[in-house]
């Protein structure tokens, strides 16, 4: 069973509210030299069958339709052996 | 690529602009060239771009929108009017209320969640830009058939937004609307409503005067969101087929919100700033225009100080970004430490970008080159205006000649139990409990009425329970049938809607909602919907405070209804007195006040049974809604009445209900002589109310109605397990409540 790995991200334009309260904190708590973060979302999932192209097509649509919103998100997908 | 600056731009004076991508038309692209002797840089084609928008410049709507002003009802109320960023009402005890209403239709359409949540916040801005503390926000919706696919993406998505935007801000989300009909496909409509309590003394206006004052930008950090928002998004009609530039929704973030509200109003209390602008759509450019030609003229601005969170931003994008959450103050230069002082005690980023100049051009820079140099009037007040072409539409009517009352009414109870359920069980007139279940509605423990109530109710002041209360209504069916009359159908709901609840209303704003005005029959509607509000404000004595005006909601050829929005705002002396809808005790005798006609054009019955629109709308008697206003509002004050609801959508079967199942009583009624069951229960006149009075307080009401002449006619009592229309049909409690609350989650679950 092969693992694809999905990554969402806010588009880099699009303000990250949860991104800088981390970012605030890092000082707070001791952290310095972080100048930005950005946070996103990891969906990890198990594929039944071979990874060909056909189910990477299918992940990517199901990426684009549900897992990432790309109005606002951008997402990558790669595939973890 | 070499800066754009004011020099470069005459030198080079043949350069091509994308003046036609950024939504100017070549006339207007000419002017600007005239108005500044040589072509615009980059930047000041950025800003009169977004600056001229219809969005921000109203220049199809101005001239009719006089009228608000020439019209206006003289009214003591009225401390600030029009032309602010909002209007404010004294409502006394020394205290003034403000309240607008806005409209963030094309990005709620976009991305549901992020643009709804966005209105809210803007909308809020614009009551603490007054000085105001916000206490509540309203927002009426209208979305497309309520089974259709995308209603399913679009609704949830608003409504989580709002509330997850509202809630976080710690605001009761109070009242408003939820309109489902296909016209709104392609178009939702989200409006978005906030009130906001302050004293007096405490009215901040939008300018900038008095050299060496500093300009403060403070909130949130700049990016790249949101840009051409306002000339792209919200003025031109959707195209799917044009690529996209930068995305142009933004999100929020509402505690930052929070930290600005606080920030400014404690700023305001210790009296520090001149003036203050919210940066909403068209950002800084926006801002630093108005503030400067409301001022004295003139303001230098440093581009390279304002915060930045992507700093590969061009000045241009800088100029044009809606990011969100950012406000615009003019300081004295010896206060500015203060100011700063307390923006870092709320953890506010605050930078001092420029200051106000003596002169009378607003000056920016870029890398200490100057790329910006215009008048700010022309950029903010003196943009085109339009006098656009309308006509009465060729089909208005053929419209109005197909008369609903011609269509086949039920024969018997049977039948016509059957059609009442139908009615009570569509998706407009069903409970919106789904929808308001998912805001915080009691959060500050000052709401005393809200959402299924006909207006929400705010108290303002502990001591005297001083209260205010703000309905809005709309019916574009009505409108789309006759809009002069349509509009002030909206406004008389909303009138009545606060009487009912025992306030007196005082002051009126609105949301303009309509298709393109490029169409002339648009534009008659939109013309048409104008005169008859400002008609009818004269009337009813309640001036327009402000407002908002929404144009190009079309897909293609098909405009929505003509949507007027009214929200109504009432004062009333003591929160304790206020009349509730619910029917709360049993052997209460119900009157209904007013007169019922044969008025079934554009009404719920012809939609949900016959799926027709055609006829003309209920009339409207506006001497007669303020007659029934003062009315319910004497007998709230005297306790004669211990229940009041308004009629209007589904007529007097859907008052009955939603009042029934509210106070967990039954009720039977009495079809009154000379009507028919049927006009009795679904016809949908103007100018009426249904009351609950205790049989102690019969005679004292129908007295005073009687000296008044205003028409009330027993109709029944409250009572039982059942509602019963004599010798027509029964439908138990529990069937009612189970008609009138799962209709939408059982759409939308």
């Amino acid at each position: 069973m092969a693992r694809v790995v999905v990554d969402v991200m806010l588009k880099p334009e699009i303000l990250d509210p949860q991104g800088q309260a981390v970012q605030r904190a890092l000082p707070r708590l001791g952290f310095d030299g972080i100048s930005d973060v950005r946070q996103g979302k990891r969906f990890e999932l198990e594929v039944d069958g071979p990874v060909d192209d056909a189910a990477l097509a299918r992940i990517r649509q199901m990426a684009e339709t549900f897992l990432a919103n790309t109005v606002i998100e951008d997402f990558s997908v790669k595939v973890e052996s | 690529m070499t800066l754009d600056t004011v020099k470069h731009a005459e030198q080079t004076p043949e350069v091509e602009q994308p003046w036609k991508e950024l939504g100017l038309k070549e006339d207007e692209y000419a002017r600007v060239r005239e108005i500044l002797g040589r072509r615009p840089t980059g930047a000041e084609l950025a800003m009169y771009s977004v600056m001229w928008s219809e969005h921000c410049s109203y220049k199809s709507s101005k001239v009719h929108l006089r009228q608000f002003g020439e019209k206006a009802p003289r009214s003591d109320a009225m401390l600030v009017g029009i032309g602010e960023n909002a209007g404010v009402v004294d409502v006394g005890e020394g205290y003034a209320v403000t309240f607008k209403v806005e409209s963030h239709n094309h990005p709620s359409y976009v991305e549901p969640y992020q643009g709804a949540a966005t209105g809210v916040g803007g909308i809020v801005r614009d009551i603490i830009a007054m000085g105001a503390r916000p206490v509540a926000v309203v927002d009426p919706l209208r979305m497309g058939a309520a089974d259709h696919p995308d209603t399913k993406r679009v609704l949830p998505g608003v409504v989580a937004g709002i509330g997850g935007y509202g809630n976080s801000l710690g605001l009761p989300n109070i009242g408003g609307e939820l309109v489902f009909d296909a016209c709104y496909q392609g178009n939702p409509l989200v409006n978005a409503g906030a009130v906001g309590v302050m004293r007096h003394e405490d009215i901040h206006l939008a300018k900038a005067s008095g050299a060496g004052n500093k300009v403060i930008l403070y909130g949130a950090r700049t990016g790249g969101d949101g840009i051409g928002g306002a000339s792209i998004l919200a003025s031109e009609t959707f195209d799917a087929t044009k690529p996209s530039k930068r995305p142009a929704v933004q999100v929020g973030d509402p505690f930052q919100e929070k930290l600005l509200i606080e920030c400014t109003l404690e700023a305001f209390a210790e009296k520090l700033v001149v003036g203050i602008q919210d940066l909403g759509a068209a950002g800084l450019s926006c801002a630093t225009s108005e503030l400067a030609s409301n001022g004295s003229g003139g303001m230098r601005v440093e581009l390279d100080d304002v915060p930045l969170r992507d700093s590969t931003l061009s000045p241009e994008e800088i100029l044009m970004s809606e990011s969100q959450e950012r406000m615009c103050a003019v300081v004295e230069p010896d206060k500015v430490e203060r100011f700063l002082a307390i923006c870092e005690k709320w953890d506010v980023i605050a930078t001092v970008i420029g200051e106000v100049t003596d002169g009378d051009r607003l000056e920016i820079f870029w890398h200490g080159e100057m790329i910006v140099d215009v008048d700010p009037r022309t950029v903010a007040h003196e943009g085109p205006v339009y006098e656009r072409p309308y006509a009465r539409p060729s089909w208005q009517d053929t419209l109005q000649a197909d008369d609903a009352g011609r269509l086949p009414r039920p024969e018997g109870g049977d039948e016509l139990r059957e059609q009442v359920i139908e009615v009570l069980g569509s998706p407009n007139l069903a409970s919106k409990a789904w929808v308001t279940d998912q805001y915080d509605r009691f959060v500050q423990g000052n709401t005393v009425l809200a959402q299924p109530e006909d207006s929400g109710m705010i108290r303002v002041s502990e001591e005297s329970g001083l209260g205010v209360a703000i309905a809005t209504d709309g019916n574009g069916r009505y409108a789309k049938l006759d809009p002069y009359t349509g509009a002030q159908l909206a406004l008389a709901e909303a009138y009545r809607n606060v009487a009912a609840g025992g306030a007196r209303p005082l002051a009126v704003s609105d949301c303009l909602n309509f298709g393109s005005p490029e169409d002339p029959d648009v534009m008659w509607q939109f013309v048409e919907a104008v005169r008859g509000l400002a008609d009818g404000c004269q009337v009813l004595g309640t001036p327009v405070t402000g407002g908002n005006v929404s144009l190009y909601n079309q897909t293609g050829e098909a405009a929505i209804h003509p949507t007027p929005v009214v929200a109504v705002l009432g004062v009333i002396d003591d929160v304790a007195r206020r009349t509730p809808i619910a029917f709360a005790d049993e052997g209460h005798l119900l009157y209904l006040l007013g007169e019922t006609r044969e008025e079934f054009g554009g009404s719920a019955w012809s939609q949900v049974v016959h799926d027709h629109l055609g006829g003309l709308p209920p009339a409207v008697d506006l001497e007669r809604e303020r007659l029934l206003g003062e009315i319910l509002i004497s007998a709230s004050r005297d306790g004669m009445v211990d229940a009041a609801h308004d009629l209007s959508d589904g007529g007097l079967i859907a008052a009955v209900t939603e009042s029934c199942l509210r106070g967990g009583h039954g009720a039977r009624l009495v079809v009154p002589d000379g009507l028919s069951a049927f006009t009795f229960l679904l016809s949908e006149s103007a100018g009426r109310a249904i009351v609950a009075v205790p049989r102690s307080e019969e005679l004292r009401f129908t007295d005073m109605c009687g000296a008044r002449g205003l028409p009330a006619t027993r109709i029944g009592v409250v009572d039982g397990e059942a509602l019963e229309v004599q010798g027509e049909f029964t439908i138990p409690l529990d069937e009612l409540r189970d008609i009138h609350e799962s209709a939408i989650p059982g759409l939308l679950g």
